[in-house]
C-alpha cells in the first residue's frame, strides 16, 4: 500500500518520477527546479533506482539525450524550468514530430528580463506550440499523480508524444505538502514496462529524425496534429483508470462551486488552491460564483470549456503570463476561441497577474472578481487588464 | 515501403517519419547525374581494389572472377576511380 | 597527376598493395545517397561504417551528411541511425550510450556490445556542437565522436567555420580589396579533445582508407570516449575537381598541413611517415580554387605557420609519453 507523508513537493516530484522507473534521467540544474534531479541524483545514488544519469553540461543537452535514450528505447524523465526550457527549445518541436515520449517535469518560472527567478507561466507559453502535452498541477499530490500518469499517458501506443508536467515555481516546487505517495506495486500496475514503437539496436536497423521534403511536409505535421488531438481520449482514459486505482479524479477542467453559479472565475496552476478560498467567501456573501480549474492545456480541451461555461453570465479568465502585443493573456485567448461560436455565451473577462513571483491572496481574487463586476461595461472594449500593477 | 503509394497522404505518415527500411536509398538511382563514365581496361588491371576502396558511392563491385565494375545505376562519374587508378586500368569517357 | 607517381610507396602510406581487397565488403552506407560528385565525406562514412561494423547506432548532427543519406521515406543507413538537430550530436549520442548500457544491465535489449558513434561535421563539432561535444567526452560516456571536417559550412554554400583554413575564400569570409578571405588559424580540435584527457584522438583523412579505418576500430574497442578528426575533401566546396578529392587529402597531409597522428593514453605519435622535408604548401593549395586569390606574402605566412604548427606536433610526439608512463616514472 502506499504511503501519507510530508515532503517537499520538487521532492515529490522525484519520488513520483522514480516510481515510474525511468531508465535514463537527464537533466541540468536551474532554481526554481534543481532539486527535483538533486532528488533524484540522490535515489540513484542509493541504490533506489536502476537507472542512468547523465549530468549534462546545458539543457539543450538534457533535451537531446533524452532524444537519444527514448530513441534507444529507454524510458527518460527530464525536468527545467524557464531558460532552461528556452535552452530547450530547438529540440522542443524535434521531440514531438519524433514522437518520443519523454516526461518532463516543469518547474514554471518567470522569463528573463530583468531576471527573475519566481513563478508564472511564461516559459510554457513560450513553448506552447511544439507539439508537447500539457498537464497544469494545482497542489502536491496532483504532481505525483501526473507525472506517473504522464508516462502513462506519452507511451500509450495510440499517443506516442512528448509530455509536460506543470508545476508552479516556488508556490509548489518548495512547498511541503501531505500527500499519498502510491506504492511501487501500485505504480507497476497502473505503469506497464515501456514498449518503444521502434528502438536504435543493430538487429532492427532504422533511421529516425529524417529529411522532409515540401511533399511530405504538410502531412507529417497533419499527423502530429491529429496524434496530439486524439490523446485527449488516451488521457481521460488514464484519469479514469488513475480514480479507479487511486481514487482521485481529474478532469480537463475541474469545477469547484459551480452548482448554480452565474458567474466563475478560471484559474490553470497553483493559484486555484488560494481561490477556491475566495470562492468560499463570495459564496459565504451569497454570490452565486464558481471556480473553473484548467488541468489540461495541451490538448486544450475546448468541449469541457463550453460545458463549463454554459449558463454563466460573466467570465473571469486569469493569465499568468503575456502575449506581447497579442489578444490578452493565452488562456484568455482559448477560451474566447473556445466559446466564439456559441450563442449563449458569458461575458468574457481577462485579467494577467502574479507575474514573475508577484503574491497574490485570497484578497485579490475577491477585489478581482469585485472589479469585473463593477467594470463590466467600461471594459467591454478591452481585450484584457494587468491586475496589481503600480500606476493603474 | 514499395508498396505505399508517392507521395503519401496524412494517415500513412510513418509514425516520426521514421525509415524501417534500411538501405532503400538505392532506390533512388544517381547515374542519372553523370557525365562521364568509368571504363576498365582489364589487361592493364591488376585486381588491387583501390577503385573500389575509394569510391564514395561504394558503387563499385568485385566480380567474380577478381575484375571490378562499378554499378552504373550509381555512379555519379567523379573519376576519383580513374584518377587513383595505379596501373592507368581506368579512363573516363564522356556519357551519350 | 597521380601523386603516387613518383614518390615511394612508403610516402604515402602504409598501404599494402592488395590491402583494400580485405576489407569488410558490407556496405552499411549505401548506394543511392545525394552527396555531391566526388565526396571525401560521404567516402570516409562508408568506411568508417565498414571498420565499425554492424553493432553501432550512429548519432548524426544536421549537416551534409545527415541531408544526402535521409531523404524520407528511404534512408542510405543499414546500421540504426538517429538524427535530432545541428549542434546536439555528442548529446543525443550520450543518451544512446546510456540507452544502450542501462538496457543491456536490466536484459531488455542483447547482452552484446554496441557502440554509439556520433558524427557531425566541422561546424556541427568545432563552433555550434562544440559544447554538447565536451561535456560528452568529459562524461566520459562510451562513445566515439568522428568530425568530418571539409573546412566550411558546406551544407548551407560554404560559409566559413573555425575549421576554415587561414586564407580560404568562403562566401562569408570572401577576399575583397578589404580582405585577404579568412583571416584566422584553424580551431585544434583534436588538441581540445586531447586536453580532455581521453584515452584516444586521433587526426585521419578519407584519402588513407587503411589509416583511418584502422584508428576507428582502434577507438571503437576503447570503454570510453574517443574522438577522431577527419579531414574530408570537399571538391565542391574547396573548387577542385571531384577526381582530385584523394589527391587533395594526400597533399594536405604530405604538406604539414594536416599531419595524420593519434594520442593513445597522452601519448603522440606520427601514424603515416611523412617526408623528411614537407612538401612546399604550394603543392596542396595550388590546386584549389578556395585559395587562388592568395598572394605570395600570403602563402609565404601561411607556409611559416605551418612549419610552426608541425614543428610543435613533432616536439609533442618526441616529449610524450603515456599516462602509464608518466606514473611509473613517478614511482
Amino acid at each position: 500500500m502506499g504511503e501519507r507523508k510530508g515532503m517537499e513537493i520538487a521532492l515529490a516530484a522525484a519520488e513520483a518520477a522514480a516510481l515510474c522507473r525511468p531508465d535514463v534521467v537527464a537533466a541540468y540544474p536551474i532554481t526554481p527546479n534543481t532539486h527535483v534531479p538533486e532528488h533524484l541524483a540522490n535515489i540513484v545514488s542509493e541504490g533506489k533506482l536502476d537507472a542512468e544519469y547523465i549530468c549534462v553540461e546545458s539543457e539543450h543537452s538534457a533535451l537531446s539525450a533524452c532524444m537519444g535514450a527514448s530513441g534507444a528505447g529507454a524510458r527518460v524523465f527530464t525536468a527545467t524550468s524557464s531558460q532552461g526550457l528556452l535552452y530547450m527549445a530547438e529540440i522542443m518541436s524535434i521531440a514531438s514530430s519524433m514522437r518520443l515520449p519523454v516526461v518532463m517535469a516543469l518547474g514554471n518560472r518567470a522569463l528573463s528580463g530583468p531576471l527573475n527567478i519566481w513563478n508564472d507561466h511564461s516559459d510554457i507559453m513560450s513553448q506552447r506550440d511544439t507539439g508537447w502535452i500539457s498537464l497544469f498541477a494545482s497542489h502536491g499530490q496532483e504532481v505525483i499523480d501526473m507525472i506517473i500518469q504522464a508516462f502513462r499517458i506519452a507511451e500509450d501506443a495510440d499517443v506516442l508524444l512528448p509530455i509536460n508536467v506543470n508545476l508552479d515555481g516556488f508556490q509548489l516546487t518548495h512547498v511541503v505538502e501531505v500527500m499519498d505517495f502510491p506504492s511501487q506495486s501500485e505504480v507497476d500496475a497502473f505503469l506497464p514496462a515501456y514498449k518503444p514503437f521502434a528502438s536504435l539496436h543493430p538487429d532492427h536497423p532504422c533511421s529516425m529524425g529524417t529529411l522532409g521534403l515540401p511533399e511530405i511536409y504538410s502531412e507529417a505535421t497533419k499527423a502530429r496534429e491529429v496524434a496530439i488531438v486524439n490523446s485527449r481520449k488516451t488521457i481521460l482514459k488514464v484519469w479514469a483508470e488513475w480514480e479507479k486505482a487511486f481514487g482521485r479524479r481529474y478532469e480537463p477542467v475541474e469545477s469547484y462551486k459551480m452548482e448554480g453559479a452565474q458567474e466563475a472565475i478560471m484559474t490553470m496552476g497553483s493559484m486555484g488552491e488560494t481561490a477556491e478560498i475566495a470562492i468560499d467567501a463570495l459564496r459565504e456573501k451569497g454570490i452565486p460564483v464558481g471556480l473553473l480549474k484548467l488541468k489540461l492545456w495541451r490538448p486544450f480541451p475546448y468541449e469541457d470549456v463550453r460545458k463549463a461555461a454554459k449558463g454563466l453570465k460573466s467570465l473571469l479568465v486569469l493569465d499568468r503570463a503575456v502575449s506581447f502585443g497579442g489578444p490578452g493573456g493565452p488562456v484568455a485567448s482559448e477560451v474566447r476561441s473556445s466559446l466564439y461560436g456559441e450563442t449563449d455565451r458569458p461575458a468574457i473577462t481577462n485579467y494577467i497577474f502574479g507575474l514573475g513571483g508577484r503574491d497574490v491572496a485570497v484578497e485579490d481574487f475577491i477585489k478581482m472578481f469585485e472589479k469585473m463586476r463593477s467594470g463590466d461595461k467600461k471594459r467591454s472594449k478591452d481585450q484584457y487588464e494587468f491586475y496589481g500593477v503600480r500606476g493603474e | 515501403m514499395k508498396s505505399k503509394k508517392w507521395p503519401e497522404d496524412w494517415q500513412d505518415v510513418n509514425i516520426g517519419c521514421i525509415v524501417s527500411n534500411p538501405g532503400s536509398a538505392r532506390e533512388y538511382h544517381t547515374g542519372g547525374w553523370r557525365a562521364q563514365r568509368p571504363i576498365c581496361d582489364n589487361e592493364k588491371c591488376i585486381k588491387c581494389g583501390v577503385c573500389y576502396i575509394f569510391c564514395p558511392e561504394g558503387c563499385i563491385i568485385e566480380r567474380k572472377d577478381g575484375f571490378f565494375e562499378a554499378n552504373l545505376d550509381y555512379c555519379k562519374g567523379c573519376g576519383i576511380c580513374a584518377h587513383e587508378c595505379w596501373p592507368f586500368a581506368i579512363k573516363m569517357v564522356e556519357e551519350g | 597527376m597521380n601523386t603516387l607517381k613518383g614518390h615511394p610507396v612508403g610516402l604515402i602510406e602504409n598501404f599494402d598493395l592488395y590491402a583494400p581487397k580485405l576489407v569488410d565488403r558490407e556496405e552499411y552506407f549505401t548506394p543511392g545517397h545525394r552527396a555531391c560528385q566526388g565526396c571525401g565525406e560521404a567516402l570516409a562514412i562508408r568506411l568508417m561504417c565498414k571498420a565499425l561494423g554492424k553493432d553501432t547506432v550512429i548519432i548524426n548532427a544536421t549537416g551534409c551528411m545527415q541531408v544526402i543519406s535521409s531523404l524520407y521515406p528511404t534512408t542510405a543507413w543499414e546500421l540504426p541511425w538517429i538524427h535530432v538537430a545541428f549542434p546536439n550530436a555528442a548529446a543525443v549520442g550520450s543518451g544512446v550510450e546510456a540507452a544502450l548500457k542501462v538496457l543491456r544491465r536490466k536484459g531488455r535489449i542483447p547482452n552484446r556490445d554496441v557502440k554509439a558513434v556520433a558524427i557531425g561535421g566541422d561546424g556541427g563539432t568545432l563552433d555550434i556542437g562544440l559544447q554538447a561535444l565536451s561535456g560528452a567526452m568529459e562524461r566520459g560516456h562510451n562513445m566515439l565522436y568522428v568530425c568530418f571536417d571539409n573546412e566550411a559550412y558546406m551544407n548551407t554554400g560554404i560559409q566559413r567555420s573555425s575549421a576554415t583554413p587561414f586564407g580560404a575564400s568562403t562566401t562569408t569570409a570572401p577576399p575583397g580589396v578589404a580582405s585577404m578571405g579568412n583571416k584566422t588559424w584553424k580551431k585544434n580540435l583534436p588538441e581540445i579533445m586531447a586536453a580532455h584527457n581521453i584515452s584516444y584522438v586521433a587526426t585521419a583523412c578519407n584519402s588513407y582508407p587503411l589509416d583511418f579505418m584502422n584508428k576507428v576500430k582502434k577507438a571503437r574497442e576503447i570503454d570510453g570516449p574517443a574522438y577522431i578528426h577527419c579531414l574530408s575533401v570537399c571538391p565542391t566546396g574547396w573548387r577542385c575537381p571531384s577526381e582530385a578529392c584523394i589527391k587533395m587529402g594526400r597533399l594536405a597531409v604530405e604538406t604539414g598541413v594536416f599531419p595524420l597522428y593519434e594520442a593513445e593514453q597522452g601519448r603522440y605519435r606520427m601514424t603515416v611517415s611523412m617526408p623528411e622535408n614537407l612538401r612546399p604548401i604550394q603543392d596542396y593549395i595550388k590546386h584549389q580554387g578556395r585559395f587562388r586569390h592568395l598572394t605570395p606574402e600570403q602563402v609565404q605566412s601561411f607556409q611559416e605557420r605551418t612549419n610552426l604548427e608541425y614543428k610543435k606536433l613533432l616536439n609533442k610526439i618526441e616529449h610524450s609519453k603515456s599516462w602509464a608512463e608518466m606514473s611509473a616514472n613517478q614511482g
